[in-house]
């Protein structure tokens, strides 16, 4: 794969949501080592863009490409590459900490070592709880287990909808270097947040609604 | 560049394993659920001779038939935990996301539910039949077209969740969609057991049964799938 080659192109991309045109004929890629931030007000169809680009949404037109490959033609390989986290957490309240990020890994397909998930929990604060129920989290904590999550899954695009909500400071301060250890490594992140990203390697490019 | 590392591919044995393994662990954390569908089962089957009175001719004339409809009852009170749970937590989500092929996570979805449900049903239905004065070999028969028909209803009925989910009133709407299609499996699964207990031979029911569960293994994970993806979309 050559530097100038975007990793995810996306074409003529259109949806309706009932009457509402959210967007059409929108055209981006994203490169190996970017992160594109989506922003907008409220309402303008950032979520949906997301989820037409993952597949969860069937976008009324348009073509999406994932390594120079339609993503239709082989959907199974372009979710084994994304690592999606919308507003729903998939977190299970009566299972563990610990549990719910196995669970989460065992789902993604991606490696199960107990050593690092334990590293990972530690990181992002919760060893102490991982034995604890979700239920008993609040809410910051349960996206840190989303946090933990990102950190041990392998995936190449991530495709976030605002990340940073009911995060902390130090939390928002670990998830930026999480996304910068992405980027360094190629990944591609395409993040849809009110916040301002600045992760210090990697590029940062915008897709912005015209209000 | 790290995208050249291989992508994760995903295995039907993989998501059927998780799913199974994650459902039985959250019906084991809460035990109450399975006890409450088989205390209801237990429940509705001793009802009837309540109501009916107890008369021993009376009963087993209408044993096969009344424990038939328990367990279908029963069943049908397990389903709308199958997926709505998974729906509103995100769960669902992800799991259209995942890897795997969706196929393998939807039938150990299936097969949990019945384990939780289903099957704990067959395994007492041989002692509400014992209320009834049912003799053994038709006792015998009861539980093993439960054992041929609960499957079928939790396909059936997880298909039918699937497509209520969402919906306003999804409880109602799922009484109204499964219960009507649970009919053919109860008319062959009690029959079965009518058959036996007049001295007919209850095998072309629980043939039927047989085929019925074929067709429903081989037609209704598909359709479960599918569902899921409209929900979720």
């Amino acid at each position: 794969m050559t530097e100038s080659a975007a990793a995810l192109e996306v074409r003529a991309i259109a949806c309706r949501r009932g009457p509402a045109l959210l967007f059409s004929k929108l055209d981006f890629d994203v490169f190996p080592g970017e992160l594109l931030c989506v922003r907008g007000p409220n309402g303008c169809g950032k979520t949906t863009l997301l989820r037409c680009v993952t597949g969860l949404t069937r976008p009324d037109e348009g073509r999406i490409a994932w390594l120079g490959q339609p993503v239709s033609s082989d959907p199974a390989r372009f979710r084994g590459d994304i690592a999606y986290a919308g507003h729903l957490p998939g977190l299970k309240d009566d299972l563990t900490t610990e549990e719910n990020l196995e669970f989460a890994l065992r789902l993604r397909d991606a490696p199960v070592d107990r050593a690092a998930m334990a590293a990972a929990l530690e990181d992002v604060g919760l060893a102490k709880r991982r034995r604890l129920p979700a239920r008993r989290l609040s809410a910051g904590q349960r996206r840190r287990i989303g946090l933990a999550r990102l950190a041990l899954d392998p995936a190449k695009l991530w495709v976030l909808d605002e990340p940073l909500t009911a995060l902390d400071d130090a939390g928002q301060a670990y998830f930026v270097g999480l996304l910068d250890a992405h980027l360094a490594k190629g990944g591609l992140a395409l993040i849809a947040t009110h916040h301002d990203l600045r992760p210090p390697s990697g590029s940062v490019r915008e897709l912005r609604w015209a209000s | 560049m790290g995208l050249v590392t291989a992508s994760a591919r995903g295995s039907y044995s993989g998501g059927f394993s998780w799913a199974m393994g994650r459902d039985l662990r959250l019906a084991w954390r809460h035990p109450d659920e399975a006890v409450l569908t088989l205390a209801f089962f237990a429940l509705v089957a001793s009802l009837f001779p309540l109501g009916v009175g107890a008369e021993p001719q009376l009963l087993a004339r209408i044993g096969p038939g009344v424990i038939w409809v328990g367990a279908l009852l029963a069943a049908f009170l397990a389903l709308p935990a199958m997926f709505s749970q998974d729906f509103a937590d995100g769960s669902l989500e992800q799991m259209t996301l995942s890897p795997h092929p969706a196929l393998g996570w939807a039938a150990g979805k299936v097969v949990s539910h019945w384990i939780v449900s289903g099957l704990p049903i067959t395994l007492l239905s041989p002692f509400i039949g014992l209320q009834y004065g049912l003799t053994p070999d038709t006792l015998l028969v009861e539980a093993l077209s439960l054992a041929i028909g609960t499957p079928v209803l939790s396909l059936l009925g997880g298909a039918c969740a699937a497509l209520s989910l969402g919906a306003r009133g999804g409880g109602m709407l799922l009484a109204l969609l499964a219960l009507p299609l649970f009919v053919p499996v109860l008319i062959f699964g009690a029959g079965a057991a009518e058959a036996q207990a007049t001295g007919m031979s209850s095998q072309p029911h629980l043939m039927l049964l047989g085929a019925a569960l074929i067709g429903a293994l081989v037609g209704l994970p598909a359709a479960i799938v599918g569902a899921v993806r409209i929900a979720v979309d």
